[in-house]
């Protein structure tokens, strides 16, 4: 088990009570009544640290190497998940993946970036940040999915569009741009879901849905605290400062309307029950496709269009 | 001893800036790219642009709505729509503030002019990003007047026009300038539905959330010589990649090269490009 920085009297409870198994062990003692009272305090402590997470804080969890990836809720929701690869232009961006699976019985094509689960599969996936071959790899597959009528779920997890010298060669800013436009006009249902770091432009290429909803210790925002950071404040140390000026949270996205639902996280965040994250996504995908199955395609359209156009704060003067 | 004569006596700048004898403020202007020198109205006759070195400077709403539009008459469109600071955003100086700083000093409400009227006879709507406003930054106010620029191109039937120019996003809108990038492209598929032709004119710099959305969704994206048109910014990508960046690269010339530019205009075609490209959409129309 991997702690943060914030879950250090977590951490202490745990090896007191690894301590104390060790020690029954060797001693054969029966230390069940002190164990039934560490864990009781485990779970009060989790609760505390839990219900008062900062910004920064929810970041970091949001970026927790334990926390389960694209791929692990598209084995854990779906069935008969079928990857298909590339972009069939340059080549296949192994930091999106997608393919075509079952939700209840119902076809849908997945997809979403993915970031590796060690050093050497996180090199491959480019710790989950695509070139333009996978926004374009995105679109492709959404559009197989508007032929032949079956709903796009996306799920979102990204530090950022890589800034690289091929990704701008290849058109990063057209590739996302393009996702943008097409997105707004697909005629099939479309779910969109922040499960980790949904950073500025690079998560937004395959963000635009009639449903677009955070999981509970995510982040979603035009720039990474860190970055903010040292644009804004000429220094890398404001991180936490900029975390909460960006007002970046699923409870700050959902009050600004900018975001349509929040999924609540078992307490811990996802990583620590991960199937259970992963039924309350299942649960959310299944009811909310129901009701997006009612509308006519022109309908959501119409309703895509004007929830984003709606978005956005001014004030109105007379001239 | 010869050397002497070429020892400097004192060192550094010893001058105070206020005694620093410098021509007055607006009577000459000196090309940052050859360094020559002409009067400003020397430069405004010639579109900005220097006559020497054929240097495109950066200039705003102000200049190129007279250069473009018939006559210098258009209309100010949607000029009521200004910026407000609804998240209260800190960094070193307040939003507010800067807000504030940013329309005293330029005398604009925000970083986008939309304008109306005619170029060489045929309507026109131009909504034209102003870089001298926070960097060009896109918030709500950038979004909502292109959103409002398009209804109005639709409900008038006629073309539309950015005039890129930006840093990318305004990071003290947050998450709200980020969804200026949605809000556009949605209001772009509404125009393309009513068979108007959006032109993307791209201009020293255009960068970031502008990059990856309207400004790379034109019908055609045309561009001046050499402005800078990229996704990230060049510092960001020489971090990355650890490696020096090669001469010309995320310039104009470079975007053509690779496919992501219809033609690259000099100042001085411009209007005369645009209306033979407007003529093509609208003939008969």
């Amino acid at each position: 088990m991997q702690f943060l920085d914030f879950e250090k009297p977590l951490e202490e409870l745990h090896n007191q009570m690894n301590k104390l198994k060790e020690m029954s062990a060797k001693n054969q003692v029966d230390v069940s009544a002190t164990v039934r009272e560490l864990e009781t305090s485990i779970e009060k402590t989790r609760e505390k640290i839990y219900t008062n997470l900062t910004p920064w804080q929810r970041v970091q969890l949001s970026r927790h190497p334990e926390r389960p990836y694209t791929l692990y809720y598209i084995e854990k929701i779906f069935s008969n998940f079928t990857e298909l690869y590339g972009d069939r232009q340059v080549k296949d961006d192994k930091a999106m993946v997608g393919g075509m699976a079952e939700l209840d019985g119902m076809p849908v094509m997945v997809m979403g970036q993915q970031k590796g689960v060690n050093t050497k599969m996180r090199q491959l996936r480019n710790f989950g940040m695509a070139n333009p071959e996978g926004y374009r790899k995105a679109l492709r597959l959404m559009k197989m999915a508007e032929k032949f009528n079956r709903p796009i779920v996306t799920l979102i997890d990204t530090p950022g569009a890589y800034p690289g010298l091929e990704a701008e060669e290849r058109g990063q800013g057209e590739a996302i741009a393009r996702n943008l436009f097409e997105m707004v006009n697909l005629k099939v249902p479309v779910i969109c879901i922040i499960i980790g770091e949904g950073a500025s432009g690079g998560a937004l290429g395959i963000g635009i849905g009639d449903k677009v909803v955070m999981l509970e210790n995510t982040w979603y925002t035009v720039i990474s605290p860190e970055s903010c950071s040292s644009i804004l404040w000429r220094s890398w140390n404001f991180k936490e400062k900029a975390a909460e000026q960006l007002k970046l949270t699923s409870e700050d996205m959902k009050g600004f309307n900018l975001v349509d639902d929040v999924l609540p996280e078992p307490v811990g965040g996802a990583h620590a029950k991960p199937e259970e994250m992963a039924a309350i996504i299942k649960t959310y995908l299944l009811g909310a496709l129901a009701n997006l199955n009612k509308l006519s395609p022109e309908q959501r359209i119409d309703q895509r269009i004007e929830k984003f156009s709606k978005m956005g704060f001014y004030d109105e003067v007379a001239e | 001893m010869a050397s002497t004569w070429f020892r400097r006596i004192k060192k550094g700048i010893l001058t105070d800036t206020r005694e620093k004898k410098e021509t007055p403020d607006g009577l000459w202007h000196k090309c940052p790219e050859c360094k020559t020198t002409n009067t400003t109205q020397e430069l405004a006759n010639h579109y900005y642009v220097c006559p020497k070195c054929n240097y495109h400077n950066r200039i705003n709403a102000a200049e190129y709505f007279p250069m473009l539009f018939d006559n210098d008459e258009y209309e100010l469109l949607f000029e009521n729509i200004v910026p407000k600071d609804k998240l209260g955003f800190i960094d070193l100086k307040p939003y507010d503030a800067r807000l504030k700083d940013a329309q005293k000093s330029t005398g604009l409400k925000d970083a986008m002019s939309v304008g109306a009227g005619m170029i060489n006879g045929n309507g026109l709507v131009i909504a034209c990003m102003n870089f001298n406003f926070i960097g060009g930054s896109m918030g709500s106010v950038v979004g909502e007047k292109i959103s409002r620029g398009i209804d109005y191109a639709i409900e008038h039937k006629l073309p539309f026009m950015i005039i890129s120019k930006s840093g990318g996003a305004r990071m003290m809108e947050s998450a709200f300038s980020l969804m200026q990038m949605a809000k556009t492209s949605a209001k772009l598929t509404r125009l393309a539905k009513a068979g108007l032709p959006y032109i993307s004119f791209m201009t020293d710099p255009t960068t970031g959330g502008v990059t990856a959305s309207y400004a790379m969704l034109g019908d055609i994206n045309i561009a001046e010589p050499k402005a800078l048109i990229g996704f990230a910014g060049p510092r960001v990508i020489k971090e990355t990649i650890k490696k020096d960046l090669p001469s010309g690269f995320q310039r104009s010339e470079f975007l053509l090269e690779h496919g992501f530019l219809d033609f690259i205009v000099e100042r001085q075609n411009l209007k005369q490009k645009l209306s033979t490209v407007i003529e093509w959409y609208m003939k008969g129309k």
